[in-house]
């Protein structure tokens, strides 16, 4: 078990709404960015003098901007039906981390300074100055929020702590309070194309490596390019697919899928990353900034279609946002929506019967299936509404034997975040994420000791890297956590794969 | 008693005021304020009759909040449901001649009125009782439960107990529209009453009771889910596009 500075809850066979405990988080704040790390982001480098006039006016801005934010912050009738339903606060038992009490820190302020009643009787209403205990407050609960939207599914206005939060985190940055992660990955971005700054010779030392591992597996020569002008398909995919256990067997996968279905396609060094930090930090520019490099690389590679790989939020800007920030999309082939998720792409494969399976590749494995949040609640994949939770157990299906969904109020569109989406996926903020994934692993170990589940597949870069690090400190193994299509690579049977010695190998290889 | 007849009538004509132009300012805001991305709560509609299903769902049966706590639910709906039958009810006072389904109404009106009480007490219970709904009240949420708590209670005692001229209450009210201010009969029981809801009026627009049009403009529930068929941008977005 990893070893932690904090108490890790002990899992329960439900997960219990705990008594409010003030203040049990007030101590968790993640690094501030340093003037490095703002300035490429066209935000002051520190605390501005005049931060409170500043903010407010930042905040008024907002409100012009933003219907969601000035809706939300009128409508809330206190009612409670959030309270119970935040992974962190039912990991931390923070009344903070309630979703309604993590939007009244915006609300009080605005109660005070843009409503009639909290200008006249401020303690009548909860309305409070922007003092600088506020401004810290807001910087440690702000950032305890994942934007995974669970609160929204069960308000009865909708109002969705996400873009309060998104709002937040731009106020304050508009005032030099940023986050050190988010804000030096979208500096990495801008400067070497992806989150992870991995250059692009280093991409293509890679991916030849994947070539050649896939060779010697399957001995079939399938095809990870990068930079290839005139490719069908432009994938866009996070960069912790390049290199990162279990990402990497997902791009593996993608690879055979692409391959069986007989098109061409092609990375991009350009756009060597699909996540977009931008939509964390509440920034419309940067957000657009970090989106336009995908239609530049579109357009330079002269591609027909854009697919894009397993990440949660990264699928949130691509299916909801993307046709805003960087469309029209009129170049591209109109038989195919822009952009898809590979997973459609596979479903619609298998559904043409066009790939072959060997299921019991798979058969050392019990499967359970994660919703990433922003798949679930922010997207959707296919025609239908609800395609986004159907598809990928599809897939599942279709290259497992075993597989077995957790409770219900845990999956789909009530799923849990895995507690280290929305920024926060930075060992500053270990406690919380450990905290915060406890709803989730309550769900997963009540499959594993019922169904003997004994992995879980996500198709989210972040969810992936959160849970290979949370999950020892609950006593289970790290690689519990799959990539989905590490299950179609383990499954899929290539054309022209195992005509030879090979498969006598392989199986040399597992006796041993 | 031609000093509270004159009160009164200038307090409704005020409140009337307040509670439309606030409102009509509101709303307005709501409607000019743009809404830059497409971010519906999936799995959403994807088509306009879609989403008026679906809002539809959520005004009259509050979708969410069942899936949300079961019992804010049922106290929340109680009170809502009864409120909507109890103005239905009130119509007919402010209406010559009474239109047939009013009428029919009529006897539901008082079960409504009941509901209301008995709802917004359970409400207020749960403002104490579960520490987490305790510790996000602030005293306006205590105060609003108490006002229409008020309401409803004087409303129902003057339906049962101490019966007042609701003939005089009428002509009074339909004077008020042709500027003829006709005498209010003054029972302790109906000034309070009136003075409440002249209070509620005023308040409207300037409290959380803005969640009745605000549910209407929320982007999360009034999106049609189809981004990748329709570019959708807002204003001033484009403008960032032609920098």
């Amino acid at each position: 078990m990893a070893k932690a500075t904090f108490e890790v809850p002990a899992l329960t066979q439900y997960t219990e709404i705990p008594a409010v405990t003030p203040d049990a988080m007030a101590h968790s704040a993640p690094f501030v960015a340093k003037a490095d790390f703002q300035k490429p982001l066209g935000f002051p480098g520190g605390l501005v003098d005049d931060w409170q006039t500043t903010a407010i006016a930042k905040m008024r801005e907002l409100l012009g901007r933003y219907r969601s934010l000035q809706v939300y912050l009128d409508s809330c009738v206190k009612c409670g039906a959030c309270t119970d339903k935040c992974h962190y606060y039912l990991g931390t038992k923070d009344p903070k981390n309630m979703p309604v009490g993590r939007q009244d820190l915006m609300r009080k302020v605005y109660r005070r300074y843009f409503t009639l009643a909290g200008r006249f009787f401020p303690k009548l209403v909860g309305a409070e100055d922007f003092t600088k205990e506020v401004l810290d407050d807001w910087y440690s609960y702000y950032h305890q929020c994942s934007q995974c939207r669970r609160c929204s599914v069960f308000c009865p206005y909708g109002i969705d702590t996400a873009e309060i939060s998104m709002a937040a985190r731009e106020i304050m940055d508009s005032i030099g309070v940023g986050q050190k992660y988010c804000n030096e990955i979208i500096g990495k971005v801008y400067k070497i194309g992806n989150n992870l700054g991995l250059p692009g010779p280093a991409l293509e030392d890679t991916l030849e490596g994947l070539e050649e591992d896939v060779y010697d597996e399957t001995g079939v020569k399938v095809r990870y390019p990068i930079d290839e002008e005139g490719a069908e398909i432009l994938l866009v995919t996070p960069s912790a697919d390049f290199f990162a256990e279990p990402h990497v067997d997902g791009l593996i996968g993608y690879g055979k899928v692409f391959h069986e279905a007989g098109v061409t396609w092609t990375l991009s060094s350009h756009a060597s990353e699909a996540a977009n930090f931008g939509m964390f930090i509440g920034s419309y520019a940067n957000m657009r900034r970090v989106a336009q490099r995908i239609r530049e690389a579109a357009i330079q590679l002269k591609v027909k279609r854009i697919v894009f790989g397993e990440c949660g939020h990264a699928w949130r800007v691509a299916y909801s946002f993307l046709n805003t920030l960087a469309g029209p999309w009129d170049f591209l082939d109109p038989r195919y929506p822009v952009p898809q998720h590979i997973c459609e792409f596979t479903f619609d494969l298998i559904q043409q019967g066009r790939l072959t399976f060997d299921k019991s590749e798979n058969d050392d494995k019990v499967l359970t299936y994660h919703d990433s949040c922003n798949v679930a609640r922010a997207s959707r994949m296919g025609d239908t509404p609800g395609g986004q939770f159907e598809i990928p157990r599809a897939i599942i299906r279709a290259t497992c034997n075993h597989f077995y969904d957790m409770d219900e109020d845990t999956i789909r569109d009530r799923t849990f975040c895995c507690g280290g989406g929305g920024g926060l996926l930075t060992d500053d903020l270990m406690e919380l994420r450990v905290k915060g994934a406890k709803p989730r692993l309550d769900a997963l170990n009540n499959v594993m000791q019922e169904k003997g589940v004994t992995h879980m597949a996500a198709i989210c870069a972040i969810c992936k890297s959160q849970f290979t690090k949370v999950l020892p400190y609950y006593g289970m193994e790290m690689d519990q956590i799959v990539s989905l299509h590490q299950l179609v690579s383990n499954a899929i049977v290539l054309t022209g794969q195992g005509d030879g010695d090979l498969e006598d190998e392989d199986e040399t290889d597992e006796a041993a | 008693m031609a000093f509270l007849t004159g009160f009164y009538a200038l307090l409704f004509y005020f409140a009337a005021v307040v509670l439309v132009t606030g409102l009509v300012f509101k709303i307005q805001q709501y409607a000019r304020t743009p809404a830059p991305l497409k971010i519906p709560t999936t799995p959403a509609p994807t088509t306009r009759g879609g989403v008026i299903f679906r809002m539809m769902r959520e005004v009259v049966l509050f979708e969410s909040l069942f899936r949300g706590n079961k019992w804010t639910w049922i106290f929340g709906w109680m009170f809502h449901f009864g409120l909507f039958l109890v103005t239905l009810r009130h119509l007919r006072y402010f209406i010559e001649p009474v239109w047939f389904p009013i009428q029919l109404v009529q006897p539901f009106g008082i079960y409504g009125g009941m509901a209301m009480v008995v709802g917004l007490a359970g409400l207020w219970v749960r403002r104490f009782f579960v520490d987490r709904v305790r510790y996000i009240s602030a005293p306006s949420d205590h105060l609003i439960l108490a006002l229409l708590i008020l309401i409803g209670c004087s409303g129902l005692m003057m339906k049962f107990v101490f019966h007042t001229d609701v003939v005089a209450i009428k002509t009074f009210f339909l004077g008020l529209y042709a500027f003829d201010v006709k005498p209010l009969p003054s029972d302790p029981l109906l000034l309070l009453h009136l003075l409440l809801v002249a209070v509620l009026m005023i308040v409207f627009p300037y409290s959380k009771l803005l969640h009745a049009p605000g549910l209407f403009f929320s982007p999360s529930r009034n999106q049609a889910d189809n981004p990748r068929e329709r570019r959708h941008i807002a204003p001033w977005a484009r403008q960032l596009e032609q920098e």
